[in-house]
């Protein structure tokens, strides 16, 4: 709605006083950033003051400084950072395995509708069971290793992708086919130059989907089994009842989650701007 | 951020825009039996003739047997129930908190502006990073597990109402202001019935999250009667039909929460739009 607003008047005024306009605007911005930071700034300082007065039992949640201190230290010995990379090469692993592979099926499935009536019944009910549900099975079966860990980040990545993936080939517009077919394209070439340039969105929302599930599933299996990793280092607090190990650990997941949500509307924004309908 | 797919939102083969060949009717029913009957036929044979290892690959009369048995005497049945009791209190509680947070948010500018950061944060954070620190506030037990699945389902629930209130078209607003609507008018006449399919959209998801996050509690947290308690007997004393069983009812569990959303989802949209 605040961007509907903007648009309408710098139209208006555009040939006006650029400088007030833009003034205005970084004035409104950070009247509404510093609204943001009223409830945590708050809850910040309610846990800096409890702390102080020594209302807060140390099991329930440390002092910030201790929690601060933590993370420096563990920053500085390393363990954060070696933690954190385990944690990513696991999901960047097991999302690209998954991913490839979900992009490959989806594909296959969304070309082929013998392909996708043989396959559906099977892949649905397969998906509806928890990914968390597989660990005891496939543990049995490969052990708690690296494993484990690739196999289900991959299973947990390869459903959303599939579905996408699927979605967006099948539903390729019909006139594009036509074309296609006017032009005496190939098969081969009707695949790279329609089929999936039109089923670009839809794949990148299982992408996007799948990296998510990934993250997710990686924190949950490093917390069952793991002896690296931000989801070990956050089990071993639990252990210690080092709760500031845990919220260091929770702050370094955030953080990540943050990072790649962010990279993936960059990338996003890169690969649909030659789309006319969505490009602004 | 999403945990799991939903995967009902339509059958992949619902629509056939590449290949418009003519089916019979038996081969358009009989497909879609076909891979999972030939892979059934073929495990089964591979277990008869001990082609496999029966530890790994426990033929299919065996884990039929022992569901009958589990069920009989067993007690996976009141294990079923207490993972099922577990998972709709959860839900309850927390897709309650997600709707009415939503809503407040989705109407009110100010308090979308003071919790909008914190929540945008919040929802970076892992589910199941919150776990540990959930398990030292408030113990393993049952109201560990309870705050974890409320947890679950309060996220995707309060994203998809505040969008849904969100989404309500301006001129719906302007049509209230200019009828000089009260709030309460607004909120009734309007706001719900415009925000409501989104609202059962994350109400949906919430089901969907709210299960996930029962097993992941009960794998995680404190041992309990539940089907994560008895998956994880499987896995000690490897029991493979034991599990496979498990996964059968969480599958189920999964397909039968699945349906029951669908439907309601299009009964209330036959109520919109009669």
């Amino acid at each position: 709605m605040g961007g509907g607003q903007t648009a309408a008047s710098s139209g208006h005024e555009s040939n006006i006083d650029v400088a007030a306009l833009t003034r205005r605007r970084l004035l409104a911005g950070a009247g509404r950033l510093s609204l943001g930071l009223i409830v945590p700034g708050g809850l910040l300082i309610a846990w800096v003051i409890a702390a102080l007065l020594g209302r807060l039992p140390e099991q329930i949640l440390p002092p910030p400084w201790v929690v601060l201190d933590t993370i420096s230290q563990s920053i500085q010995d390393g363990t954060l950072l070696s933690n954190t990379v385990t944690s990513l090469r696991r999901v960047a692993e097991g999302f690209g395995a998954g991913a490839l592979a979900g992009l490959v099926f989806g594909t296959a499935i969304g070309l082929s509708k013998i392909a996708r009536d043989l396959v559906d019944p099977l892949f649905l009910a397969l998906s509806q069971v928890p990914t968390l549900g597989w660990l005891p099975i496939v543990v049995l079966f490969v052990g708690i290793d690296e494993g484990l860990k690739i196999i289900v980040i991959g299973w947990s990545a390869f459903i959303p992708v599939v579905l996408n993936t699927c979605q967006g080939v099948r539903d390729v517009p019909q006139t594009y086919m036509e074309l296609g077919r006017v032009l005496l394209f190939s098969r081969w070439s009707k695949l790279t130059t329609i089929v999936m340039p039109s089923a670009v969105p839809s794949i990148f929302t299982g992408l996007r989907e799948g990296i998510a599930n990934s993250w997710q599933t990686l924190v949950a299996v490093e917390l069952i089994a793991s002896f690296e990793g931000l989801g070990y280092l956050m089990a071993y607090g639990r252990q210690l009842f080092q709760l500031e190990l845990v919220l260091s650990a929770m702050i370094a997941v955030g953080l990540v989650g943050l990072l790649i949500h962010g990279l993936l509307a960059l990338v996003e924004t890169r690969l649909q701007r030659w789309r006319p309908e969505i490009s602004r | 951020m999403s945990l799991i797919t939903i995967a009902t939102r339509e059958p992949l083969s619902s629509s056939s825009s590449l290949s418009p060949l003519p089916l019979s009717p038996v081969a358009r029913y009989l497909r879609p039996l076909a891979i999972p009957a030939s892979l059934l036929v073929l495990w089964e044979l591979l277990a008869r003739f001990g082609v496999a290892d029966p530890r790994f690959l426990p033929a299919l009369e065996q884990v039929a047997a022992r569901g009958v048995a589990e069920f009989n005497h067993g007690g996976l049945g009141s294990n079923l129930l207490a993972s099922l009791e577990r998972d709709l209190i959860g839900f309850v509680f927390g897709a309650g908190a997600g709707v009415a947070l939503g809503l407040v948010i989705g109407f009110s500018r100010l308090v979308q502006r003071l919790l909008g950061p914190l929540l945008l944060v919040h929802r970076q954070i892992a589910l199941f990073a919150w776990v540990p620190l959930i398990s030292l506030w408030f113990g393993g037990g049952e109201t560990g597990k309870v705050v974890f699945i409320a947890l679950a389902a309060f996220q995707p629930t309060l994203i998809n109402t505040w969008q849904g209130v969100d989404s309500i078209p301006r001129h719906y607003r302007e049509l209230a202001d200019v009828l000089i609507f009260g709030w309460r008018d607004f909120v009734w006449v309007i706001a719900i019935p415009g925000a409501l399919p989104q609202i059962f959209t994350g109400l949906h998801a919430g089901l969907i999250y709210a299960w996930t996050a029962t097993v992941g509690a009960e794998l995680l947290l404190n041992i309990a009667p539940g089907l994560g308690g008895r998956m994880n007997e499987g896995q000690h004393l490897f029991q493979m039909d034991l599990l496979l069983m498990c996964i059968f009812l969480l599958g189920g569990v999964g397909v039968v929460f699945n349906i029951v959303a669908g439907t309601l989802e299009r009964l209330l949209m036959r109520w919109r739009m009669p």
